[in-house]
């Protein structure tokens, strides 16, 4: 039965205040805070944070609560509301090996330069569902400014002074940079397209492509070199002084991988190299955009492209889970002249095969 | 420290348009490359737009950069007007920019449109705009972004024409049901997006600018007034024009496209997919605009 859902603003407006009353839930319940999203669910920002392509944690809070903790949505309100900022310009390269650890591990070696720092992690906590309550029973742990700030230097660039890890170029200052939000992607893409896609792509999607390469869909099994998740100055120049001045601090989460597959192009062969960050406490989301990242390097390597991990296009252009979500769900829209006009070739097309059925008896 | 609520401290309505100025003036370059070249496939940056992607949200970029002041817009849905995300659409513009809204085709400047060309007779003063959910009218039979861009680059148009013997020996039947490919001023193949095939020669010649724009896949193009554009077909396999049979049981119309409309019983009657035409016929004039 074909009907067409046709509905004025009136039907549009009954929709958003329904959707009020649903959000808001019951109202003999105290009504959650801005605040408390961000102080409480913080992991759930930093995720909205990264998907919605924006630090800010007040706004990406705020998204929260309005897309009544749907991921997706609320990446996507953040994403508009981005998209109308006013542009101040690019800061200068982050010195993520200045940054202010809190957490740093080196699983490839024992002892690394700088040291290792469990910090707060689940890895090890047994994933037990506790009615207790989660607040602070003993006297806090966290020593935030009192000791010295600790700076551990990269592990990978230690690797690649040694001749082990891949070399790479030093970083290029903001105005040589594509910038995905301004120009226009194309295929094939050089490796900052790339790296600014999976930034912004959806954790799901960017952790089920790295681990069907742990899977063995394209040798690309890596080993972690270094995670390190802290704070880190930005910098910006500004025109009118003519040099740069720390704005603000960003709290990343950075990772490196090793791949053993080596660079056959170069002169000496060395493990290739695949890197990740992403805002805020996000280490499983930069682990696997870092496994990524060096899957998506397979073109430049001369390597072969045979699995969807390492096909660039199939990566960056579903990796985006504001884009995947809006086509998926536009499904919902009426289709009713579409599916009419594609009913009426079928309609054409039974009508002929019946009629050279009968010709051939 | 940044503060905690960096950037909600700017409480500005937001610009004409929603989008930005230099946004708009970036797109509206594509615009005009776009119909410099008509049938290629320009790409742009994304901008978010406040709808999902694949909402028609690539229309909604052009309808932005090109929107004015003096501007008239009407939005249709599947040929509706009051259909929910033409309605959508429409109300975003009015909240954006201070713009006269109307439903009637004759009094509109610029016409966002989904899946369906207005019946009524375009004119000069006309700009269609077309939401677009795949832009590559080979996609289906070539994945790489790369190769297609090459083979539209050589003109190779060769596997356009293959599926077409293919579906005529497989099928015995050559036409699509919508979206079926044109050949853009002899050069580009270019996908009309989904309208029905009904729809194909209003491309033609058409006085009135077509615009197509595709916010997911970051494309724009163009059908500028007055261009030549064909279907894909074989010489002695004419294109066939796909319609249903019957008559609109509002206006009468046996000419304008028909939607089936169906009771438990099965089909019950028909009525008009543009819904500003069917209205026009009945009251003889064009329906009312809103402010």
């Amino acid at each position: 039965m074909l009907v067409a859902i046709r509905g004025g603003e009136q039907a549009i407006e009954n929709a958003e205040r329904l959707l009020i009353e649903q959000r808001r839930g019951d109202p003999a319940i105290s009504e959650l805070s801005v605040e408390q999203i961000g102080e409480q669910l913080s992991l759930a920002v930093d995720r909205t944070m990264n998907e919605g392509a924006l630090y800010d944690r007040h706004a990406a809070s705020l998204a929260l609560k309005q897309a009544q903790g749907d991921a997706a949505e609320a990446a996507f309100l953040l994403r508009t509301f981005r998209a109308t900022l006013p542009r101040a310009g690019y800061s200068e390269p982050l010195h993520t090996a200045s940054m202010q650890i809190e957490r740093r591990i080196t699983p490839i070696v024992k002892e690394a330069p700088g040291g290792q720092y469990l910090g707060a992690t689940y890895d090890y906590i047994h994933r037990l569902l506790d009615e207790k309550p989660t607040g602070p029973d003993k006297s806090p742990i966290s020593t935030d400014n009192e000791s010295d700030p600790i700076i551990a230097p990269h592990l990978a660039d230690r690797l690649a002074r040694d001749g082990i890890a891949e070399k790479l170029p030093s970083a290029n200052s903001g105005a040589d940079i594509f910038d995905i939000t301004r120009d226009p992607v194309m295929y094939p893409a050089n490796r900052e397209v790339r790296l600014q896609s999976l930034s912004r792509a959806d954790e799901g999607f960017l952790t089920g492509l790295a681990n069907s390469t742990l899977q063995g869909y394209g040798e690309n099994f890596p080993l972690v070199t270094e995670l390190r998740v802290g704070d880190v100055a930005v910098d910006f120049t500004i025109p009118e002084l003519g040099f740069a001045v720390t704005i603000g601090r960003v709290t990343l989460s950075e990772c490196e991988i090793l791949n053993k597959k080596l660079d056959v192009q170069s002169d000496e062969p060395r493990f290739t190299r695949g890197y990740g960050l992403s805002l805020g406490r996000s280490e499983r989301r930069a682990m696997a955009m870092a496994v990524n990242d060096r899957a998506l390097k397979g073109r430049d390597l001369g390597e072969a492209v045979q699995c969807p991990i390492e096909d660039e296009q199939f990566v960056l252009s579903n990796a985006d889970g504001v884009e995947a979500a809006g086509l998926l769900q536009s499904l919902k829209l009426p289709h009713y002249v579409s599916f009419q006009a594609e009913l009426k070739r079928l309609r054409d097309i039974q009508a002929k095969h019946l009629l050279r059925g009968e010709n051939s008896q | 420290m940044i503060p905690v609520n960096a950037g909600l401290q700017e409480q500005r309505s937001y610009n004409f348009g929603y989008l930005n100025e230099v946004t708009k003036r970036m797109l509206r370059r594509a615009i005009l490359k776009a119909v410099s070249i008509p049938g290629f496939q320009v790409p742009i940056a994304g901008h978010e737009m406040p709808l999902p992607p694949g909402w028609g949200t690539g229309g909604m970029q052009i309808t932005a950069a090109l929107i004015g002041r003096s501007d008239v817009l009407k939005v249709i849905d599947q040929g509706a007007d009051d259909s929910i995300n033409a309605t959508s659409i429409r109300r975003f513009f009015e909240r954006v920019t201070d713009c006269r809204t109307t439903s009637s085709t004759r009094e509109a400047t610029i016409i966002q449109t989904r899946h369906r060309i207005p019946e009524e007779r375009l004119s000069e003063g006309h700009i269609i705009v077309l939401q677009v959910p795949l832009p590559e009218p080979m996609r289906s039979l070539e994945p790489s972004e790369t190769v297609t861009r090459r083979l539209h680059a050589f003109q190779d148009y060769g596997m356009l024409y293959v599926r077409l013997y293919e579906d005529m020996v497989r099928l015995g039947d050559a036409g699509g049901g919508t979206n079926h490919p044109v050949l853009v001023n002899g050069r580009y193949f270019a996908a009309p997006s989904p309208i029905p095939t009904f729809d194909n020669h209003k491309l033609d010649r058409s006085p009135a600018l077509m615009l197509f724009g595709a916010g997911r896949h970051r494309r724009i193009y163009a059908i500028p007034p007055h261009t030549s554009v064909e279907n894909l077909s074989f010489r002695d396999r004419p294109f066939v024009v796909r319609k249903v049979e019957g008559r609109c049981s509002v206006c009468g119309s046996t000419e304008s496209y028909l939607d089936v409309i169906s009771d438990d019983n099965g089909i019950s009657g028909f009525v008009c997919s543009d819904t500003s035409f069917c209205a026009t016929r009945r009251i003889g004039e064009p329906v009312g605009s809103r402010a």
